[in-house]
């Protein structure tokens, strides 16, 4: 098998860094994942990460991830053994030997915990993953899409406690799921979406492990040789500013087990005298400008620190803090009826259609 | 008004007097091992250069990089117990996961996870198990550590966990100091448990120093209060410093920034801090340091408090000047405060800056004849590589391509002439003594922290009261309302509690009232 790259703890610093950028202000804390990803490889192994056409059409691939609110993972953190957990439980339940790692969320914390079972497990990781980025509920991935069955999945607690779930569709696997996680006290892990090499191929978004890395790295050296770490970030993913701006405020609370609420800002230097909105639900799902609906899900929505491009989460975002709000292009996979349908601004309540922003 | 303004460096003790808004008079001391005689020493050529009587000063106030030092070059820590409520959750990430392993080991790594916390709507995680506390304080008292950092899941939503455990090992270790850490952080498990672990470990440390600032004073008979400055350039008494000297963090850039904003009237400019090892570079935004966004690190550990962007290159009066193949280099390597016997100019056999800057015969500093053997070339491409390293790091704060002034303060500024990279050069009056006049000309701050039943007010109403109570202890505090300005606010909503209610904390600073 053909090794893309071999990831060794130090790596896991661009790429904790890279997702965070693809996690749209959610996708929970990237340094929490880093952290325990780090652990893992250090006390297990480096992990092979794969193109998905090294394995075979009837390989199996699990993906593994995080659910919960982001708020809740900064402050409770796991007990340690929930992934690997529930890796194995789904295992026995399918009755066959897992072949390969995939992420599910190559956004936020979930773009690192695939790394902590691969390097427990010592199975290679696929690049990419199920969104391109990241997104608030567990049937919003491309997998949907593609007719495949969040369950049978195993969610476990830092407790100990751990649940099954079979369900007729992956929206109730979220609902189901999400009650679940809110008993759990707000965050859960899980392992889930089984499939085949051959589905994974086709259904995948491919690359957004290593494009994680690059955007790490392209942080990385734009600070080194002093060039502006945010049109280094906007030239690498054909990005457009949207704002800089001022917290004035932020609304926040962990409800139904999101965080939810929205920012407001004060527009700074070319903005002056412009105010700014952003929405969320774990991740920033739309962006006013003056009042005016300027971007919406699927296109990402990312705020960035101005002097050093580092990305800030919402939970980050405080009072009076000055930050450059991004408009990244999503990917192809979701611009067609079916994924708006499952990620665009009608799903998440707002009486507007999606436009795309780098067409409109 | 006639205060005291003292900055306490690892080199130099800086002391000014002002009037109202006039300084009166600033000298410069050596820091001494025991920090008392320096400011002492200070204190009486302050009075002295300015006949002030001590009896008609009002108040002194002290910044100190003491405790940020102590920590960045690992020194004067204590023993520490960090103990961790929260089982079975977190036993994934330890405390002090993250620390560099020489900080760790300096104070001893000893970590603990016990049961308790709380998750985000207040219900309980596992019960405290006293049996299990009594367990690990014997531990702790069987080796000897006197100060223990408590911290556990959610106690900014809930803090009985940790107070009770606070309870707990002070009656099992009686005299140790106890610091919880909902009283210095915010959500964010690591970033508060780091910063509650670093408060621990200069508790020894802080008693000592304080002890010395008060006996400093009490000895040159001022009977004025004392405060400290904190990282956001506010004021906290000296009780409540010596509890949370991790709160002195970042203090010294804000004070040198701010003094530079005052004494030279300028509101949006770089701001270079030239000391004796190293150069603090950072900016003002309409007179205010210019805030780091996110987590901030300290001696390489994570933290999440409020402190301004600095960064800082190894550049100063003392820096070691060495010709190399390469061509000249100069630091990173210091003299420090050994200066005034390692210098050529005060007798010493090391090149330094200051040498140089006396050679070039651009300032009066000890004996100009022992530097006659530097020749013009070497004090030219000295000089040349003194001002490349300042035109980058400037270059690095500049956000815009506007031409902003360059302020320059500090005992170093003398090896500054002429324009940093094509922008104007600012040297106020008193620029040695910035930091101490930044001390004098401190904030106070009013702080309201309240919870909230959104039930029957609004959010924004919510908000509305709590600035407005806010305002109001900042104006009681001794505030001018006029220069009032919010910097923080914060709401944790409380879901374990009836009526949606919110915890709202809100932080007002202002301008202390002269008269």
């Amino acid at each position: 098998m053909k090794i893309l790259r071999t990831i060794k703890a130090e790596d896991m610093e661009d790429i904790a860094t890279g997702g965070a950028i693809l996690g749209t202000g959610g996708g929970g804390d990237p340094y929490i994942g880093k952290l325990m990803a780090q652990e893992a490889i250090r006390k297990h192994g480096p992990v092979n990460l794969i193109d998905i056409d090294e394995l075979a059409d009837d390989a199996l691939v699990v993906p593994v991830a995080m659910m919960g609110a982001p708020t809740v993972m900064t402050e409770k953190l796991p007990q340690g053994d929930e992934l690997i957990n529930a890796f194995r439980a789904l295992e026995q339940l399918l009755g066959r030997k897992i072949d390969a790692v995939l992420c599910g969320e190559a956004g936020g914390v979930n773009s690192t915990t695939p790394f902590v079972v691969a390097a427990m497990t010592g199975l290679p990781l696929v690049d990419g993953d199920g969104m391109g980025r990241a997104y608030p509920e567990l049937q919003m991935v491309t997998f949907t899409m593609h007719g495949v069955s969040a369950t049978p999945m195993v969610l476990c607690d830092d407790k100990g406690n751990s649940l099954v779930l079979n369900t007729v569709s992956n929206a109730w696997t979220e609902r189901l799921a999400r009650a679940a996680t809110v008993e759990m006290g707000g965050s859960a892990l899980l392992a889930f979406y089984s499939m085949t090499g051959a589905v994974a191929k086709k259904a995948i978004v491919r690359g957004t492990l290593t494009l994680c890395a690059q955007l790490g790295e392209t942080l990385r050296q734009a600070k080194a040789s002093h060039v502006d770490p945010v049109n280094a970030v906007v030239d690498k993913l054909g990005a457009r500013v949207i704002f800089h701006g001022r917290v004035k405020d932020i609304d926040r609370r962990t409800v139904g087990g999101f965080a939810r609420g929205s920012a407001r800002f004060d527009g700074v230097e070319e903005w002056k005298g412009h105010t700014f909105k952003l929405d969320f639900q774990n991740e920033f799902l739309m962006a006013e400008r003056d009042g005016e609906i300027l971007v919406t899900t699927p296109d990402l929505i990312t705020v960035l620190e101005a002097e050093s491009g580092r990305p800030v989460t919402a939970d980050a975002l405080r009072y009076g803090l000055r930050l450059i709000a991004l408009a990244l292009p999503s990917n192809p996979q979701w611009q067609n009826p079916a994924g708006i349908a499952l990620v665009g601004p009608r799903y998440f309540g707002y009486d507007v259609d999606y436009r795309n922003y780098f067409e409109a | 008004m006639i205060r005291i303004g003292i900055d306490v460096g690892g080199t130099n003790t800086d002391a000014v007097v002002m009037d109202g808004t006039q300084v009166i008079a600033g000298v410069k001391a050596a820091t001494t091992p025991d920090v008392m005689t320096g400011v002492v020493n200070a204190l009486r050529d302050v009075l002295a250069a300015s006949g002030m009587d001590a009896g008609k000063v009002d108040v002194v106030m002290i910044g100190t990089t003491h405790f940020t030092n102590a920590v960045v070059q690992r020194r004067d820590l204590a023993q520490t117990a960090a103990v961790r409520l929260g089982l079975p959750a977190t036993a994934s990430l330890p405390p002090m996961v993250d620390w560099p392993e020489d900080l760790k080991r300096a104070i001893g790594g000893h970590t603990y996870l016990a049961h308790g916390g709380n998750e985000f709507d207040g219900r309980v995680i596992s019960p405290l198990d006293e049996a299990e506390l009594l367990g690990i304080a014997a531990d702790i008292a069987a080796k000897r550590i006197n100060t223990v950092a408590i911290s556990s899941v959610f106690s900014p939503v809930s803090s009985d966990f940790e107070k009770q455990a606070g309870e707990i090992f002070a009656r099992a270790l009686p005299g140790a100091h106890i610091t919880l850490s909902h009283e210095i952080g915010r959500i964010g498990l690591l970033e508060r448990e780091n910063a509650a672990i670093m408060n621990a470990c200069l508790r020894d440390l802080s008693a000592h120093v304080i002890e010395a600032f008060r006996k400093a004073i009490a000895e040159t008979g001022i009977g004025g209060k004392f405060f400290l400055t904190q990282n956001d350039g506010t004021l906290m008494d000296a009780a409540f410093a010596e509890k949370f000297p991790v709160l002195t963090f970042a203090s010294g850039p804000t004070n040198s920034m701010r003094g530079a904003a005052f004494l030279s009237g300028v509101k949006d400019a770089i701001v270079v801090d030239i000391g004796g090892t190293t150069s603090d570079v950072g900016s003002l935004q309409k007179g205010f340091p210019r805030q780091a966004t996110v987590a901030v690190e300290v001696g390489g550990v994570r933290t999440n408090f409020r402190m301004p962007d600095v960064f800082s290159i190894g550049l100063g009066g003392g820096s070691h000047v060495v010709e190399t193949a390469q061509g000249i280099t100069v630091g990173p390597t210091s003299v420090g405060y050994r200066i005034i016997t390692e210098a050529l100019i005060f007798g010493g056999k090391t090149l330094t800056t200051s040498d140089v800057v006396v050679a070039a015969g651009r300032y009066d500093l000890g004996d100009r004849s022992r530097v006659g053997h530097i020749t013009p070339d070497f004090i030219a491409r000295t000089q040349t590589r003194i001002m490349q390293m300042l035109e980058d790091c400037v270059e690095r704060s500049r956000l815009s391509p506007e031409p902003l002034p360059v302020i320059v303060v500090g005992g170093g500024s003398i090896l500054v002439d002429g324009p940093i990279g094509g922008l104007e050069v600012v040297k106020p009056n008193h620029f040695a003594v910035a930091n101490a006049v930044g001390a004098a000309i401190a904030q106070v701050s009013g702080e309201i922290d309240r919870v909230y039943a959104l039930a029957e007010i609004s959010r924004d109403a919510a908000l509305a009261d709590a600035k407005e109570r806010a305002t109001e202890a900042a104006v009681a505090a001794g505030a001018r309302r006029d220069s009032i300005e919010i910097v923080d606010v914060e709401d944790v909503p409380l879901a374990y509690l009836p009526g949606n209610a919110t915890r709202v904390r809100v932080k007002a600073v202002g301008e202390l009232h002269v008269a």
